[in-house]
């Protein structure tokens, strides 16, 4: 204690004064959440994370949540099991993590949806919620029966889950994307978001590498273009400009259309962290390939990819969390979003110009904090594990 | 050989379609095709300016870019001074003041900077007394929530003699610094060169001023009536902005000024306790400098998200060039050509920036070994 903080007479002075910034900023924070009026979330709480989403089928918002959790749950197993039998061919030991671990890492996510939980006015909101995590556990339960081919093609439950995602809102006179909005369009839009870039910019990456310069030209000017503009930019091409390049009177709704503009900003920045990957693989594993008569596609897919892929998998998660706080700049033309929904709450005639930004901005603030702080750990983890740089 | 024109054929043929799509929607929407609108009237007004509706197009965009490089240059310097503080004082011994830093990085670099944005403004801003009854700390300040203003300098005449006079001065100032350094390469005696570069450069500018009648006086804001008289300053949108995007570069900034610091090799630190230097030395002459070179590439690439992240601004209504092209949308003016446009200033800055760092970071690198 003494060695830390009062070595010598600066460390002290220092320890002096953060100490008393510290208490100054707690008795600041302290004071205002005993003020804090929370009625204004308590009201529009269904507004920010789902926002105008008709009430009376909201079952298939929950439906979705439900088919979204047993995917992930589904999933998740399918990756242990997987771990687990390619530790087994190899001869090594597979250390399975405990719950608890589990648990250490990903407890925000549970403090939050209760802390959201808690706003609520009905109990339905929390049966509801335990339901999908009961889901959740019986799809990771079921997950120890998968028979060994869905094992080794994990990413048909990813697909098959995406299917019963849509199905579950869309069809037979369901909700279209038009009205998925507040918190929920945020994680849609990161999702989608890089689902659909990584084919993209995993082509520009290889475009960029290859050996026919036409090919690497138009790669690199798509790349350095796209990263040399605000995000915004693209935004506003996708709300006014992607309209006149369609012709006639076919046209998008505004969701598709900042979905394909979101698309095309982040292919450019994946296909550089994909490049980052591709320049990890040592020269030598190439070399090898083409010794052993793999041609240049197949030495391509079964020696490179592999390996740059699993390389580039935590600077993908950086990606995954810059898009998730950058769908927040919907906001400027118009969509939706948590950030947009808290704002319109607080024009609202019963809560309008009581000074209410201080509490639903800072509310806003928590999901993405929590989001990309989870995820931010996660990449870390990662990162460790894989030994990226290390080996 | 055949990959490749089929390639290009693709893009060109996409590149025509969409084109000829573009005109014909232009056209159908009885919008110019080419970007001879840019020298009809606006009709864009910029608050807390004395820009005339009246003047054509690009006037308007010329106005946002000086906006926006309004933000960025006075951005930098405090983001970068800031990030670096605080990076260091993450590797601070004292347990407080690392878990402090700690806490400050990881807490702002998780949240969107849109949200921070409005924070500032709405949370903290437009907190501030209304215009007609500001604050005045000190009387050196005139605060509101519309506008900040704080003092700056009034010239009289002779102002032109005395900045001569400090170009000289700043020449005398580098003379004394080389002879400085060749005295303490010959002698071995410490040359002190900031001093005496500082003490030469501070005489003959007090000399000066004198000598040419006080020509340089303070001026403080006064609020007179409605309109502040006097000093310098911004609107609240304009310092919200910066504030906040200030403060969310610099968690970045933090880190990679940590990182690079981690990143020198612990023998570095090892050889420099065993030579006896102290805490400060060592940092300044053994970790800084070779943390420095690590760090450069990252941090002006933050610079470069700082200036991109300027754009949002829109969200609150500061006329940086985004908005004022969001706004010459909204009055009917064709919007492909205007974002193109927009897009192609930010790739300009953005390229011209890339190019200087290849440069500096080719005379950067070690020489040797």
């Amino acid at each position: 204690m003494k060695k830390n903080l009062f070595s010598n007479w600066y460390n002290s002075l220092l320890t002096i004064v953060f100490g008393a910034l510290i208490l100054w900023v707690l008795y600041v924070l302290v004071k205002y959440l005993i003020g804090v009026d929370t009625e204004i979330i308590r009201v529009n709480l269904k507004l920010y994370m789902a926002g105008r989403f008709p009430s009376e089928q909201l079952e298939r918002l929950w439906g979705a949540i439900y088919v979204a959790t047993a995917t992930v749950a589904f999933f998740a197993r399918a990756t242990v099991r997987n771990a687990q039998m390619k530790a087994t061919e190899a001869g090594l030991d597979f250390e399975r993590s405990h719950w608890t671990d589990v648990v250490r890492r990903f407890w925000p996510i549970g403090a939050l949806i209760l802390f959201t939980l808690s706003f609520t006015g009905t109990f339905t909101p929390t049966l509801l919620t335990l339901v999908a995590a009961a889901i959740g556990l019986a799809a990771y339960w079921l997950g120890g029966m998968m028979p060994m081919w869905l094992i080794r093609r994990s990413w048909i439950i990813l697909v098959a889950g995406l299917v019963g995602f849509y199905a579950v809102l869309v069809a037979f006179g369901g909700v279209g994307w038009d009205l998925w909005q507040g918190f929920f369009v945020n994680i849609v839009i990161t999702v989608a978001g890089i689902s659909l870039a990584f084919p993209l910019g995993l082509m520009l990456a290889l475009g960029r590498r290859s050996t026919l310069p036409a090919v690497r030209v138009l790669s690199v000017t798509y790349i350095e273009f796209l990263r040399g503009v605000p995000m915004i930019t693209l935004l506003l091409m996708g709300a006014f400009a992607l309209g006149f390049l369609i012709p006639g009177d076919f046209q998008f709704s505004l969701f598709l259309r900042l979905l394909i503009a979101i698309t095309l900003f982040q292919s450019a920045y994946i296909a550089e962290v994909v490049r980052g990957g591709l320049q990890s693989v040592p020269k030598g594993q190439i070399e090898a390939a083409q010794s052993v008569g793999l041609s240049p596609w197949k030495t391509m897919r079964l020696v490179v990819l592999p390996q740059a892929l699993r390389n580039v998998i935590p600077a993908m998660v950086g990606q995954f969390i810059s898009l998730f706080k950058d769908t927040t700049l919907v906001y400027i033309v118009g969509l939706l979003d948590l950030l947009r929904a808290v704002t319109i709450s607080t024009a609202q005639p019963e809560f309008f110009a009581q000074g209410l930004e201080a509490v639903v901005l800072p509310f806003a603030a928590l999901y993405f904090w929590v989001g990309s702080y989870v995820m931010s750990r996660e990449s870390r983890r990662l990162e460790k594990k894989l030994g990226v740089g290390v080996r | 050989m055949a990959l490749q024109i089929l390639a290009v054929a693709v893009v060109v043929g996409a590149f025509l379609y969409l084109g000829n799509n573009l005109r014909n929607e232009l056209i159908a929407k009885g919008l110019p095709t080419d970007f001879s609108f840019l020298s009809q009237p606006t009709g864009v007004t910029i608050a807390d300016s004395n820009f005339d509706p009246g003047s054509p197009v690009w006037r308007a965009l010329l106005a946002g870019i000086k906006n926006t490089f309004l933000l960025v240059i006075v951005g930098i310097p405090f983001l970068t001074i800031l990030g670096t503080l605080i990076g260091v004082a993450r590797l601070s011994t004292n347990w407080l003041v690392a878990k402090a830093a700690m806490v400050y990085v990881e807490t702002l670099r998780n949240i969107p900077p849109l949200l921070i944005i409005l924070f500032v403004f709405n949370a903290v801003i437009l907190q501030l007394p209304p215009p007609r009854d500001p604050a005045t700390p000190l009387d050196w300040f005139v605060i509101s929530n519309l506008k900040i203003m704080g003092p700056w300098y009034d010239t009289s005449t002779g102002a032109g003699a005395l900045l001569i006079i400090a170009l000289i001065a700043v020449v005398a100032a580098v003379v004394v610094g080389i002879w400085r350094t060749r005295y303490s390469e010959q002698t071995g005696a410490h040359s002190h060169r900031v001093l005496w570069g500082l003490g030469v450069f501070a005489v003959i500018v007090l000399l000066g001023y004198f000598i040419t009648g006080r020509p340089v006086s303070i001026s403080l804001p006064v609020l007179d009536g409605r309109v502040i008289t006097g000093g310098f300053g911004g609107l609240g949108a304009y310092f919200a902005v910066l504030i906040a995007l200030v403060m969310y570069t610099a968690s970045h900034v933090a880190e990679i000024v940590r990182g690079s610091i981690q990143a020198v090799p612990r023998g570095q630190t090892e050889a420099a306790n065993a030579i006896a230097l102290s805490g400060f030395q060592r940092l300044r002459y053994v970790i800084l400098p070779q943390a420095f070179r690590i760090a450069l590439p990252p941090i002006i690439n933050q610079y470069l998200n700082f200036a991109k992240n300027t754009s949002l601004a829109i969200a609150i209504g500061f006329a940086e060039i985004t908005l004022i092209t969001f706004q010459a949308i909204g009055n009917g003016y064709p919007a492909p050509q205007l974002i193109l446009l927009l897009m192609g200033a930010y790739l300009l800055f953005s390229l011209t920036i890339s190019l200087l760092v290849n440069i500096l970071n080719r005379r950067l690198q070690l020489v040797g070994n």
